[in-house]
């Protein structure tokens, strides 16, 4: 027989123990002024939408991808104004929660994969940007809406301060011999670039002064003038009066007037454009304004674009090769905007409702192919290229699922569950009262402490992990008062064999019962432990929420047996009430034992064999 | 004495082991009857697997041709009308979002429920299938991870025996559902994999007693491994339907408020896994894990040497306590 363990001596350290355990978790419950779970979307009320990525091969798509795909979903979810959506990663799938009402806008929302077109701009200006916008935004790469689309965007401050190379290669179309403004200090052509200096000195000063320093936007603007072969600049394009109102809608005009570009909704990728309608809109990172034409030229028209080096230099482009369909179109909204006077000749690149780049057509480009040139590097001119391939997303994605859950039948199923966990506990309580009488008052409290132990972790599990209750959640700890309750009934059993040898008093049964209770316990409990985390690591959705609720009151029922009904046990071993055997204690003769059909019983017990 | 009063004293000695024939036929029916379940009717999936779309809403008012009709009108070709209580559940195939908000838009006008009261699932037709391959997969994994750390708590006979035990609760409780066409959603694969840990945890604690109690069996014990196991199977039976019942107590409190009061859903689903399988499990721990484990250990030459050592003294005793008694001594 095994010793007794140290802890015969000090129960009520270890109670001690559990209950500072049970006071911190309590107290930060306080400090956070939290109180209750957060819920999941099931409980609450919600949508969730499961993407999965879709990849040539079937294989994972490397994680740096998915959490680009991850950040650009959530700045379109959060440009819409929905508050407290949530977009995360779960293995390869993405899952985007949105709380509450508007669902249908949620759905709609992300059933439009991000749409890439090329209007050709009808109007544009530079946008006086706040004193806040411009202050904020020096930071390297940092856009002031956050937008992962931005990057582009923070091309034109190195063309702007130092002129896009003049094109080395010879053969210039004469329309291309005037360079043309350019605001993002990118072109467009077949084959060539153009110088794209800055179109217009306040446009210069408010692309320095927000992408360097709002204080030296003057200088620097001086320079700029310097170093900018030919500013023609159009007068029309400063102020909105100054638009050329010819073949634009005078609705859109309105809007056009009323854009506020500084405003990051305006600038979110939420934003939706029908691509059969002009439409007014802001440049990804504010400083224009646009009017554009009707799309020509879609997204889908687009057969691959790639991010390479041009031949016989060093610059960094993007190609951009068109299908049949979409190479006619092409070249016809080339012609049209490179026979057409400043601004029309720009083509607006607009990904998600977002201009992310306007260059100048330099000439007609037919045959299908196109080359965008800038100051890319192989980071920007990748990029460009993979939104330009899949649209806003590195990735393409599927819907897997969509579960649109009412706040009624949501507070239903958590009133449902809670009635049953109720009712479980209720019975189980009334149970193991009427078997095991006083012990059963152990586990009663056992399994009071369990609950609080539970409640408090989910509480604060919830406020600083971000862990959401769901329905799997709550039936997993339903279910897992099953297996808390065994522990003690092992244990009891236990004490109850060493007692019937009825060689022992019920204080060192206690003790022995214990160690060999102890075993049986943590095997028992490793191999739930071992379904919980194989399952939590391998399964989706539901299974996965289920499995931690089932790891976690694991965890739970060690420590509540471990630092709770062991030692109170061994504190109650030392009363009278106990000790000696009171019928209602549940230890007393006549379940020990004592008569002589007990006797006889000893011969088939396992410690005779 | 009562049964009851008997069990309450562990005055209680059931030959498990020695009916293993009884058992094992037993089982092998209720399996061949389960696989047959199984191949001939198959499982009902639910859209969860299959993919599709599922629409709910409390609707007092309707009645079933009313809400089929509505879907058609909105181009739905089958869709499938559940009722439970006020509430309606309509499966259809997987919609289009567009088609899907229209649904939604055209339910909430025809019975007045608010839209954002209109519960719309739906499942693309390859998400049902990442969603069982990844079950699967989990399954395997589990399997082996039990059976290397049965087989280093206790020894690979016992994870063997655990494991075709947890094989045996899980076909036949896939073969009540084929038999029943019950549906067989997420939340019932939940079950089933809880099953798994409750099956596996019935046995550890009735395998860690027979490993003590067995590990006392020498050359001169007076009882075979069969014995040995019978008897530590009696002393845990008190635990075994003792935690049986406390662990299906709250199962049943699921499943009754699942089906009372919400009707369809993740609930019931689960708690009807729970509740057929912590049964099936409950009879496999006691009936075919330790016979099954008795009948592997028989075989080795220790228990086999005391199995015949005691069968040949029983022989003797039977024709004289003084010939068995010289024969000992």
């Amino acid at each position: 027989m095994a010793r007794p363990t140290s802890s015969h001596s000090k129960p009520g350290r270890t109670l001690l123990l559990l209950l500072a355990l049970i006071l911190a978790l309590g107290g930060t419950m306080f400090l956070q002024k939290a109180f209750t779970p957060k819920l999941g979307l099931d409980l609450a009320g919600g949508t969730t939408v499961t993407l999965s990525p879709v990849t040539q091969n079937g294989a994972a798509p490397p994680e740096e991808i998915l959490d680009r795909a991850v950040n650009i979903i959530r700045d379109r979810v959060n440009g819409t104004g929905i508050s407290d959506a949530e977009v995360a990663k779960s293995g390869d799938n993405i899952i985007i929660s949105i709380p509450g009402v508007g669902q249908s806008e949620a759905i709609k929302l992300v059933a439009t994969t991000a749409e890439l077109r090329f209007r050709q701009v009808l109007a544009m200006e530079a946008t006086q940007l706040p004193q806040q916008l411009a202050t904020e935004a020096p930071k390297p790469g940092g856009s002031p809406s956050g937008n992962p689309s931005a990057d582009p965007s923070a091309k034109p401050t190195s063309s702007g301060s130092q002129p896009a190379k003049p094109e080395p290669t010879g053969s210039r179309p004469a329309g291309a011999t005037t360079p043309k403004a350019s605001p993002t200090g990118k072109a467009l052509s077949s084959a060539l670039t153009s110088p794209a200096p800055n179109p217009s000195p306040t446009a210069t000063a408010t692309q320095q002064g927000r992408q360097n320093d709002p204080k030296k936007g003057q200088d620097k603007k001086g320079d700029d003038k310097k170093a900018t072969p030919t500013p023609t600049q159009p007068p029309q394009q400063q102020q909105n009066p100054g638009v050329n109102p010819q073949g634009i809608d005078p609705a859109v005009l309105k809007q056009y007037a009323t854009l506020d570009c500084a405003n990051p909704k305006n600038r979110g990728q939420g934003v939706q454009d029908d691509p059969n309608k002009q439409y007014a809109a802001c440049e990804s990172d504010g400083s224009f304004k646009y009017v554009l034409d009707v799309a020509k030229v879609v997204g889908t028209d687009i057969d691959t674009a790639s991010a390479g080096v041009r031949q016989g230099s060093t610059e960094w482009v993007v190609q951009l090769d068109f299908k049949s369909k979409g190479a006619g179109e092409w070249s016809k909204l080339t012609s049209a905007a490179y026979n057409s006077q400043d601004p029309r000749n720009k083509v607006a690149v607009v990904l998600d409702g977002v201009v992310i780049t306007a260059p100048n057509i330099i000439s007609p480009i037919p045959g299908g192919r196109a080359e965008i040139t800038g100051q890319f590097n192989q980071k920007s001119a990748t990029e460009l290229a993979e939104q330009l391939k899949y649209g806003a997303l590195p990735l393409k994605f599927q819907r897997s699922s969509i579960d649109t859950v009412s706040s009624t039948l949501g507070q239903d199923q958590l009133r449902g569950g809670l009635i049953a966990g109720v009712i479980g506990l209720a019975l189980v309580v009334l149970y193991c009262l009427l078997y095991y009488r006083g012990l059963g008052i152990v586990a009663v409290l056992s399994l009071v402490v369990a609950s609080i132990l539970t409640y408090t972790a989910v509480v604060v599990l919830g406020h600083n992990a971000n862990f959401r209750l769901s329905l799997p959640h709550i039936i997993g700890l339903v279910v897992s008062i099953g297996i808390t309750a065994d522990s003690f009934i092992v244990y009891f059993e236990r004490i109850r064999d060493e007692m019937k040898e009825g060689r022992r008093t019920l204080r060192a049964a206690v003790e022995v019962a214990w160690v060999r209770a102890r075993r049986t316990i943590l095997i028992a409990d490793a191999v739930m432990f071992i379904a919980a985390v194989v399952l939590y690591a391998l399964a989706v959705g539901g299974v996965a929420g289920f499995a931690f609720a089932m790891g976690l009151t694991t965890l739970i029922d060690i420590v509540v047996v471990f630092m709770f009904t062991k030692p109170f046990i061994a504190l109650l071993a030392r009363l009278k009430f106990f000790a000696k055997g009171h019928p209602l204690s549940g230890l007393d003769s006549e379940r020990m034992s004592a008569e002589p059909a007990g006797t006889s019983r000893r011969t088939t017990t396992p410690q005779e064999a | 004495m009562g049964l009851g009063r008997r069990l309450y004293r562990g005055e209680i000695d059931v030959d498990f082991v020695g009916k293993w024939k009884l058992w094992y036929s037993l089982s092998g029916f209720l399996l061949i009857v389960s696989i047959a379940g199984l191949l001939i009717n198959g499982l009902n999936l639910g859209v969860e697997f299959k993919g599709g779309s599922v629409f709910s809403f409390s609707a007092p008012s309707a009645t079933i041709e009313q809400v089929r009709e509505g879907f058609r009108e909105q181009g739905v070709h089958q869709p499938i009308v559940q009722t439970a209580g006020d509430r309606w559940r309509v499966t259809t195939e997987t919609l289009p979002e567009n088609t899907m908000l229209q649904v939604q838009n055209s339910i909430s006008k025809d019975y007045s429920v608010p839209v954002n009261q209109v519960n719309v699932q739906s499942i693309g037709a390859s998400w049902g299938g990442e969603v069982s391959q990844k079950a699967w997969m989990g399954l395997a994994v589990f399997m082996l991870a039990i059976i290397l750390y049965l087989s280093m708590a206790f020894e690979p006979k016992m994870a063997l025996a655990a494991i075709v035990a947890l094989v045996h609760d899980l076909v036949i409780t896939a073969g009540i559902y084929a038999w029943s066409g019950f549906e067989v959603t997420p939340a019932t694969l939940l079950g089933f994999l809880t099953i798994l840990g409750y099956s596996l945890y019935d046995a550890v604690v009735v395998f860690d007693m027979i490993k003590e109690v067995t590990a006392k069996l020498g050359t001169t014990s007076k009882q075979t491994y069969s014995m040995a196991a019978n008897n530590a199977l009696n002393h845990t039976l008190i635990r075994s339907l003792n935690t049986s019942l406390v662990a299906i107590l709250p199962v049943a409190a699921i499943l009754f408020i699942g089906t009372t009061v919400l009707g369809a859903g993740t609930l019931k689903d689960l708690s009807l896994a729970l509740f057929v399988g912590m049964i099936v499990g409950t009879y496999s721990s006691l009936c075919v894990a330790t016979p099954l484990l008795v009948t592997l250990k028989e075989r080795e030459p220790k228990y086999q040497a005391i199995a015949r050592r005691l069968a040949s003294q029983a022989g003797k005793g039977a024709k004289g306590s003084k010939s068995a008694a010289t024969a000992k001594g």
